[in-house]
């Protein structure tokens, strides 16, 4: 049950990056199309997941004292492995993402879960929670992706929704508009959870 | 000598490392809330980003090019910089006290600081020289510094003004900076 528990929490309760305000630079920076939240979010859930599962078999071995370069020198590995398949099998992505992929090594998210979660938990709970908030932060990207795309280009996906004399308001795809989508999601987010305290 | 000036300005105006390139978010948005704050952090970021972009600038072009090691590049990076935000730390507690005193708490935050990583990068994928990497990084962290203090200005006054219940904090704080990056739009064209 309690396995259960990780998974969903990172999914509406402490979903990243909205919840836990961690790894703004690529939910930032990235999401100018869905699809590129997209490819971004399911590469940190990889180095997410394998971290977590690496970092929790080694919680008893690993001495206190160095344990956080031990953690950034797991997770560097996991993001080379992610640069190099990335770059062989998915150029054009490689591309469009860039500098973003070895920044994955700086994004508190993964750092965080490894501290907080990670060094502490048997396999099974640290599997769970990594694979929650990895999906967590991919649904996250994807939906600002998504709403950027659309108001910013009139497309979802590459695929033209809106009507055909939409004039597109590009400052969405440029980086005041992700400021400022991301501040009223956090901001209507905020507002759901006063209703649902309200009402309960 | 003008190319170096222009360096200048593209790097810490035109693409500010903040609210056009999107690097440093985390402290952007977490120790904007106090001015001192906020000048101590500048300090500490120009002072590291500066030093962790020769030392890297060196480890690409005399270790990991001679050797081929290319592919080792983000562990390479991260681990000297962490190791030199410690080294520093040390260096500073040992023979500059005042210095540490106003930089020492900001110090193990840098190492998770985006910016840094991400300009250290940035020299060695525009295959800047030497001199070019140092401009650009100081630069780079200035123009860091310009945005986080305007960025704390503007929103030690918003604390004193009334703001939607659900707005405020984290919310009001990035459509703060969607207003300031709107600004420093108007800088882009004035270099190419």
């Amino acid at each position: 049950m309690s396995v259960v528990n990780e998974f969903t929490k990172g999914l509406w309760k402490e979903i990243p990056p909205f919840r836990l305000v961690l790894g703004l630079c690529p939910t930032l920076a990235v999401t100018t199309a869905a699809k590129n939240g997209m490819a971004m979010g399911l590469a940190t859930t990889f180095v997410l997941v394998c971290s977590n599962i690496l970092i929790s078999l080694l919680r008893n071995v690993i001495p206190r004292k160095v344990r956080i370069a031990a953690f950034i020198v797991v997770i560097a590995s996991f993001v080379v492995i992610v640069e190099l398949l990335m770059q062989a099998y998915y150029y054009p992505m490689y591309k469009i993402l860039g500098l973003f992929i070895p920044l994955i090594v700086v994004n508190c998210i993964i750092l965080g879960r490894a501290e907080a979660f990670a060094s502490k938990n048997p396999l099974l709970p640290s599997l769970a929670d990594g694979l929650g908030m990895g999906i967590g932060f991919t649904l996250s990207l994807t939906f600002l992706g998504a709403v950027r795309e659309i108001i910013g280009n009139g497309t979802l996906f590459g695929m033209s929704v809106l009507w055909s004399s939409y004039e597109p308001f590009s400052v969405m795809v440029k980086a005041p508009g992700a400021f400022l989508c991301l501040g009223v999601i956090l901001g209507l987010m905020n507002w759901v959870s006063t209703l649902q305290n309200k009402r309960g | 000598m003008s190319d170096f000036l222009l360096l200048f300005v593209s790097a810490a105006f035109v693409n500010n490392v903040v609210l056009v390139r999107y690097l440093g978010q985390c402290p952007f948005l977490g120790v904007s809330n106090r001015l001192d704050t906020a000048i101590g952090m500048s300090m500490a970021v120009v002072f590291v980003i500066t030093l962790a972009s020769a030392v890297t600038w060196n480890v690409q072009h005399y270790i990991l090019n001679p050797y081929g090691l290319g592919y080792l590049q983000t562990i390479a990076f991260i681990l000297v910089i962490a190791t030199l935000v410690q080294l520093v730390e040390m260096f500073l507690q040992k023979s500059v006290p005042a210095l540490y005193r106003a930089l020492g708490i900001f110090l193990p935050l840098i190492t998770t600081n985006c910016a840094v990583m991400g300009v250290a990068v940035l020299n060695i994928q525009n295959d800047y020289t030497f001199v070019e990497t140092l401009v650009f990084a100081f630069a780079s962290s200035i123009g860091y510094g310009v945005a986080l203090v305007l960025m704390t200005g503007i929103r030690e006054r918003l604390n004193t003004a009334p703001v939607l219940s659900n707005l405020t904090g984290t919310p009001a704080a990035l459509i703060t900076a969607c207003m300031l990056a709107l600004a420093f739009m108007g800088f882009a064209g004035m270099v190419q």
